[in-house]
């Protein structure tokens, strides 16, 4: 979101006038400082490059050192130790550690998973129970991820469903529609939600929201039935429904809170450009807003994919965790990976535990590609993005 | 447990016994990893486990000594239902998913005249891996095997139904939901004051669920272990009149020799104890049913001989 630091005035009339007059690299003018600028340029022409960027030693190598030093004063000469190379050193120590950290997450997970996998007389990906450690000595062990990836996939899909268009409206509504001080207070409270243990909403899910849930079951069933989702004709109780409803309010605050802020930056020049074009407010949010945030809104959506599918205790307190692979979401039961290991973790076996470590790198894996999806979204809407502000 | 750990530290000051309730499953994993100096169990050890144990124990075998009975309630909570009896076949069908609403004929069969409502029934089990489910299981593949397929195990196999984390877990559930059955431990039904099912045995009666006609099903069990040893078999299809078929026997696992110095004179205190008629009454008072005298009197002796 550097875009909108650009000059203003000069990107009014692209939005709506022509779109692609002009790619952010070819602008060398507008820098944040042109003041300043202005004192080199006039001393010394290469200085300015220098001036502009080169505050980050980080980003050129070191013989890239200027040696034209004229003007209003050049950079100060580097040491070899001192703060510069010490802060690089440290920067570049912390990047790595993240790959190092990832990497090793992954090895753990597949040495650690390998010995269960071999023991395993099921399909891995198919099966769909969940029996790695037989009381029996002749009953070998069978285990499979099928039933709770697919849980895991679908409640968090169903959690989004519920929650983005709600984020959206409460983010919109916070960031175009409630007075100021109103807005400032919302948001505080939504921010409080995101703040709650996820084991609160377990809790209250658990004892309290599964009765009026129950109540919605029997009325979606009765009149929506043919729907496949809601076929189930009891009994209801600690469902899927309950599972995503609780998901998706533990979301919310996530996705509404960053896209708020997306809203937010929204350059006043494009609004107002909107509007004086004879939009009404909603034309206005539509035409300018949304769009503008849209990458935004795609990665704030993704964070809250994130939590969705990686949450754990309240779901192993909310979904009835039965093996079934089932659309229908109202009957009791539903189970996901992160649930199944926070209910099997404390009595499981040798077996057993490998079993869980290896459904944790299933769980790895689909956020990864998650991730990666989302990643590719938000790049392949970058170009558009650009050219619209 | 915690009954007897307090009345034990109440009677000699100084002694700590640090009991975890975590489960069976995790209290053999304990006792075999060796950080456990004995360990409760609903279940006997697995024949896969039994020589790890062994190992751990190094000059002795690990032997199960059956310390509290505790019988299995099926507790309920259908609306307008207060009185409920259910044969062997029956429950097995209800656990099995084979049955789906209060108003089935087999359920009808069993209460004759009682009023039903047709309501969906919501079978629970436990989530985790549970000596009760064990029991329970074994009582259904011993008594219904032809409605009753899935064996016995720790782990919940039947399709269905819906599952909650431990005893209470299960207690919370059952009282939470109209038209919900489950097995849970007397004692967890007891204080959530659920409703029972009256259950019938192999007499052909239906017996309702108290520490006398528990402990008439243990009475009737065989001790199969090999001395010092003492796992019980029990006969869920025992014919003694007026005995509760569903129960189960928790063993404390302990190694017969081997025992570390500093641990061995407190543990044999401390099972004495447990294993004495003042002991079973403490345990009778929280839920369980005492040990019939035939049977203490042999845990008594093994525990006199433990070293």
């Amino acid at each position: 979101m550097s875009e909108p630091s650009f000059g203003s005035a000069e990107v009014a009339p692209a939005t709506s006038a022509e779109p692609h007059s002009r790619e952010p690299s070819q602008v060398p003018a507008p820098r944040p400082g042109p003041v300043d600028d202005d004192v080199s340029v006039t001393a010394e022409p290469n200085a300015p490059r220098h001036r502009s960027e080169g505050q980050g030693p980080g980003d050129r190598g070191p013989d890239d050192r200027p040696t034209l030093l004229g003007g209003g004063g050049g950079l100060p000469r580097r040491r070899r130790f001192g703060p510069e190379p010490l802060f690089r050193g440290f920067t570049t120590a912390s990047g790595t550690a993240v790959l190092v950290i990832i990497a090793a997450i992954a090895t753990f997970l597949i040495v650690k998973a390998i010995p269960a996998l071999r023991a395993d007389k099921a399909n891995f990906l198919t099966y769909y129970q969940w029996f790695p450690d037989p009381s029996q000595a002749d009953q070998p062990s069978k285990f499979g991820i099928g039933a709770l990836a697919f849980g895991t996939v679908l409640t968090s899909a169903l959690a989004l469903l519920v929650a983005v268009p709600v984020a959206l409206g409460i983010a919109l509504c916070l960031s175009h529609y409630a007075p100021r001080r109103l807005a400032t207070g919302l948001g505080f409270v939504i921010d409080l939600l995101a703040a709650v243990p996820s084991i609160i909403f377990g809790l209250w899910g658990r004892e309290y929201l599964v009765q009026p849930v129950r109540g919605l079951s029997t009325w979606l069933h009765k009149y929506f039935a043919w729907i496949p989702l809601f076929g189930g004709d009891g009994p209801y109780g600690k469902s899927i429904l309950l599972g995503s409803l609780v998901l998706a309010i533990m979301v919310l605050p996530i996705v509404t809170s960053l896209s708020r802020e997306v809203f937010r930056q929204t350059p006043a020049m494009n609004e107002e450009a909107a509007l004086a074009l004879g939009a009404t407010k909603w034309e206005m949010v539509r035409t300018a807003v949304i769009p503008y945030g849209r990458p935004g809104l795609i990665a704030s959506v993704m964070l809250g994919l994130g939590r969705a599918l990686g949450e754990t205790i309240a779901l192993a307190l909310v979904l009835g965790s039965t093996f079934n692979v089932t659309f229908d979401i109202l009957n009791s039961g539903g189970n996901t990976i992160a649930a199944n290991i926070a209910n099997h973790f404390g009595d499981a076996q040798d077996i057993g535990r490998g079993a869980l470590i290896a459904s944790g790198l299933v769980l790895f894996a689909i956020t990864l590609v998650v991730n990666m999806i989302a990643r590719g979204i938000v790049y392949r809407r970058r170009e558009f993005v650009g050219s619209a502000t | 447990m915690s009954q007897w750990t307090k009345a034990y530290q109440t009677a000699c000051t100084g002694a700590t016994i640090n009991y975890q309730g975590t489960g069976s499953g995790a209290g053999q994993t304990a006792f075999i990893a060796g950080t456990a100096d004995f360990a409760g169990s609903d279940s006997p050890l697995p024949a896969t486990d039994q020589p790890k144990a062994d190992a751990r124990c190094k000059s002795g075998p690990a032997i199960h000594l059956p310390m509290v009975v505790g019988p299995i309630a099926i507790a309920y909570n259908v609306s307008g239902v207060t009185s409920l009896q259910l044969k062997d076949a029956t429950i097995a069908k209800i656990f099995a998913g084979k049955i789906t609403t209060w108003n089935a004929a087999d359920i009808k069969a069993d209460n004759p005249g009682a009023t039903l409502p047709a309501t969906k029934i919501l079978a629970i089990h436990r989530s985790d891996s549970s000596g009760t489910t064990d029991n329970f299981t074994k009582f259904l593949a011993a008594t219904a095997a032809t409605d009753w397929t899935h064996g016995h195990d720790k782990s919940w196999k039947a399709p269905g139904g819906q599952a909650e984390n431990k005893s209470d877990g299960v207690a919370a559930a059952i009282k939470s939901t109209d038209g919900a059955i489950g097995y849970v431990e007397w004692s967890f039904a007891q204080v959530n004051s659920l409703n029972m099912a009256k259950v019938g045995n192999g007499a052909g009666e239906f017996a309702e669920l108290t520490g006398d006609s528990a402990g008439k099903t243990i009475a009737s069990a065989k001790v199969t272990g090999t001395a010092p040893d003492l796992t019980l078999s029990i006969d869920y299809k025992t014919t003694a009149a007026g005995a509760y078929p569903i129960v189960l026997v928790t063993y404390e696992i302990v190694c017969s020799k081997g025992n570390s110095g500093t641990a061995l004179p407190l543990l044999k205190s401390f099972l004495t104890y447990t294993a004495s008629a003042d002991g079973q009454a403490a345990a009778a008072k929280a839920g369980y049913a005492p040990l019939p005298d035939s049977v203490r009197t042999q845990v008594a002796s093994a525990v006199g001989n433990l070293a």
